[in-house]
């Protein structure tokens, strides 16, 4: 037998938390929760296991294959496990006056790593404009965000990282 | 001089603790929406309609006229809905994050009014996925409003139950879009719907349903606190209001500022109270005046007012507020190569011209700009974007919704007012400004 996917404490939260959801919708339309409740499964694994994928459906009275289809549509949702930090940043145009391309090659050096390869430690990526234009350039780190970035500033960030 | 003397939507930012329940409601929070609940609902949507409020979310469309489209309830019993469209993704926009960060009550407070005026007993706010602190403080402000007794099964003491739920996106630029922001709250992929119907009529779970922009929500306990005629004289024309805008790129003092609607471009960059203009000895190449879709400006074209009308005759939009600056140092066709690629990365791929147009645009595009590119590709690259959207004028797009313009227009509009300088890179075959394309600021320090 494998391993279960969630502890006791965390079926616990799931189940609650799906509870709640299904009751911000009309009784019907379950699967209106399916955003809110990826997110809520992502929260408690890190990524969308198959199993929990199972479940959310099973909960949402729909087909896994309906759930693949929004996981796979919006960027936020990992169907793959992503490195322990997802590091997004922003090289639209307001960011890239303001230096976002030379942050993003700061990174690849620091990091040793090229954007967009999912490595188990860091995952670097480009992403697209953070509402944070007029403090740009800008990132997230695992969705924290951090704006008006300087070398100096992403150093002390990196130094948090273990 | 046409500097905001008087601030409406961030007068309040600076307050310690104006982002909680307590001190907004110290500084007379929530006193608005008690008044406007005495109203009937149609008189609501009356001092709206009056007020000249027109939608922040990009195309200024009047609120009241919006409202007034849901049909009675005696044509249509079922239940109505308000979605609040906090899912900013537009490049250059950066202005609801802060009403969520500073003042999520105001926004909450505008809720009840809007809710109360359309008979909606339900309303979400779809916010972008990226938006963690936003999200935080407006779940916050979320539970201490029904902890107060201001949402749930009596609003504000009346016999109206009123149930207000945030949903958080995950990153999908195209659900900001009304439609697929419909589609999204009902658990889908944002595949725009073909209109009409329009959401007013058949919205979201098929019910009647308004999708207004958080400023344009946040700015309705305003017009009941100083009156239609006091909210509508504050702006121009048939502009009601100030305008909170962002802006961005190559001035000494980017940020979001609040400008009164006659203020200009020109004044929001040079103006020592906005951007203090651009560092001594350069000059301004071009400006984005409303988001990333809109068609580019011209140095000699940014005497415009910010004023949604005032940008018909330029062929242009006031959309969400983002203005861009480029200076004189960094490279239009690298600027536009981003641009596209945004729109090429977030087009839904639900309609042929759009899915396949925008990444060919985007190649066409860096082609040209690395140096790789001949004269027929500049053709081709506008003959592509004609197909998807001719311009000019603004407004013809061929395509399911408008993100199909948002990524043709700043083609063709880039192309027509800087084909100097895509020609110079087909002829040096490289950038004319060689490794350092993004101006003064645009090196990382
Ligand atoms: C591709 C696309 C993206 C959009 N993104 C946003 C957005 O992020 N926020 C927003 O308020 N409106 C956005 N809009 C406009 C909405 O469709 C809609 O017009 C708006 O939310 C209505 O609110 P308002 O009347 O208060 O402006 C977008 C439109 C398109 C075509
Ligand atoms: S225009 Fe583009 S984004 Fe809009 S529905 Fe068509 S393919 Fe999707
Ligand atoms: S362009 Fe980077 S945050 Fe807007």
């Amino acid at each position: 037998m494998s391993e279960p996917l969630f502890t006791p404490d965390e079926q616990k939260t799931f189940d609650a938390g799906i509870a709640e959801l299904l009751s911000h919708y009309p009784p019907d339309r379950k699967s209106a929760a399916m955003l809110p409740a990826l997110r809520l499964l992502q929260s408690l694994k890190g990524w969308l296991p198959p199993e929990g994928m199972q479940q959310v459906a099973t909960k949402l009275e729909t087909t896994v294959a309906r759930a693949y289809e929004v996981a796979s549509f919006y960027v936020m949702y990992h169907t793959q496990k992503p490195g322990k930090y997802v590091i997004d940043v922003c090289t639209n145009l307001s960011c890239a006056l303001r230096g976002a391309e030379g942050l993003l090659t700061y990174l690849e050096q620091k990091l040793d790593t090229k954007a967009g390869t999912n490595g188990p430690k860091y995952f670097l990526r480009e992403t697209e404009c953070l509402a944070s234009c007029g403090t740009a350039p800008c990132l997230q780190i695992n969705e924290d965000h951090h704006e008006n970035l300087t070398r100096a500033k992403v150093d002390a960030l990196l130094e948090k990282l273990s | 001089m046409t500097i905001l003397t008087e601030k409406v939507m961030t007068r309040d930012w600076a307050r310690p603790g104006q982002n909680t329940l307590a001190v907004y409601k110290q500084h007379g929070g929530y006193a608005q929406a008690k008044k406007a609940l005495e109203l009937a609902p149609a008189a609501i949507t009356d001092e709206v309609k009056k007020s000249n409020l027109r939608g922040r979310g990009g195309a200024g469309f009047p609120t009241g006229m919006k409202w007034s489209f849901v049909p009675s309830l005696e044509k249509n019993t079922k239940p109505r809905y308000l979605a609040i469209n906090a899912d900013e993704s537009e490049p250059g926009t950066a202005k609801d994050r802060f009403i969520l960060e500073n003042d999520p009550h105001l926004l909450l407070e505008g809720i009840a009014i809007a809710c109360y005026a359309l008979g909606a007993h339900t309303c979400y706010i779809y916010s972008r996925g990226e938006f963690k602190y936003p999200s935080a403080v407006l779940d916050k402000a979320i539970a201490e409003a029904y902890a107060d007794g201001i949402f749930g099964k009596k609003l504000m003491g009346k016999d109206f139950e009123l149930n207000v739920y945030q949903v958080r996106g995950a990153g999908a630029y195209i659900c900001g879009e009304e439609t697929a922001l419909l589609e999204s709250l009902e658990g889908k992929k944002g595949w725009p719907r073909l209109k009409p119907p329009f959401p007013a009529v058949v919205g979201l779970f098929g019910c009647p349903t308004v999708v207004n922009n958080v400023e344009t929500i946040a700015s309705i306990p305003r017009i009941f606190e100083k009156g239609a005629a006091w909210f509508s004289g504050l702006g121009e024309a048939k502009s009601g209001g100030t305008r909170l805008v962002t802006l961005s790129g190559s001035v000494n003092r980017p940020g979001t500022y609040e400008v009164g609607m006659n203020t200009s471009i020109r004044e929001l960059i040079y103006d020592k109270e906005y951007g203090q203009g651009l560092p001594e000895g350069r000059s301004i190449k071009a400006v984005i005046p409303g988001g990333s879709s809109a068609p580019v400006l011209t140095a000699d074209e940014i005497d415009v007012k910010l004023e949604f009308d005032a940008f018909k005759p330029l062929q242009s939009m006031a959309g969400s507020g983002g203005i861009i600056v480029m200076d004189d140092q960094s490279c239009v066709v690298r600027s536009l190569w981003r641009v596209a690629r945004f729109y090429a990365e977030e087009s839904c791929g639900q309609g042929t011209p759009c899915r396949e147009g925008q990444p060919w645009m985007a190649r066409l595009i860096r082609k040209i700009e690395e140096g790789r590119g001949e004269m027929a590709d500049l053709d081709n690259l506008v003959n592509v974007a004609q197909a998807i959207a001719p311009w000019p004028p603004i407004g013809l797009g061929n395509t399911i919704c408008a993100l199909g313009d948002a990524g043709a227009l700043p083609v063709q509009s880039f192309v027509q007012k800087f084909r100097k300088d895509f020609e110079e890179h087909l002829r040096l075959h490289r950038c004319p400004l060689g490794n350092a394309p993004w101006g003064h600021f645009g090196e990382f320090k």
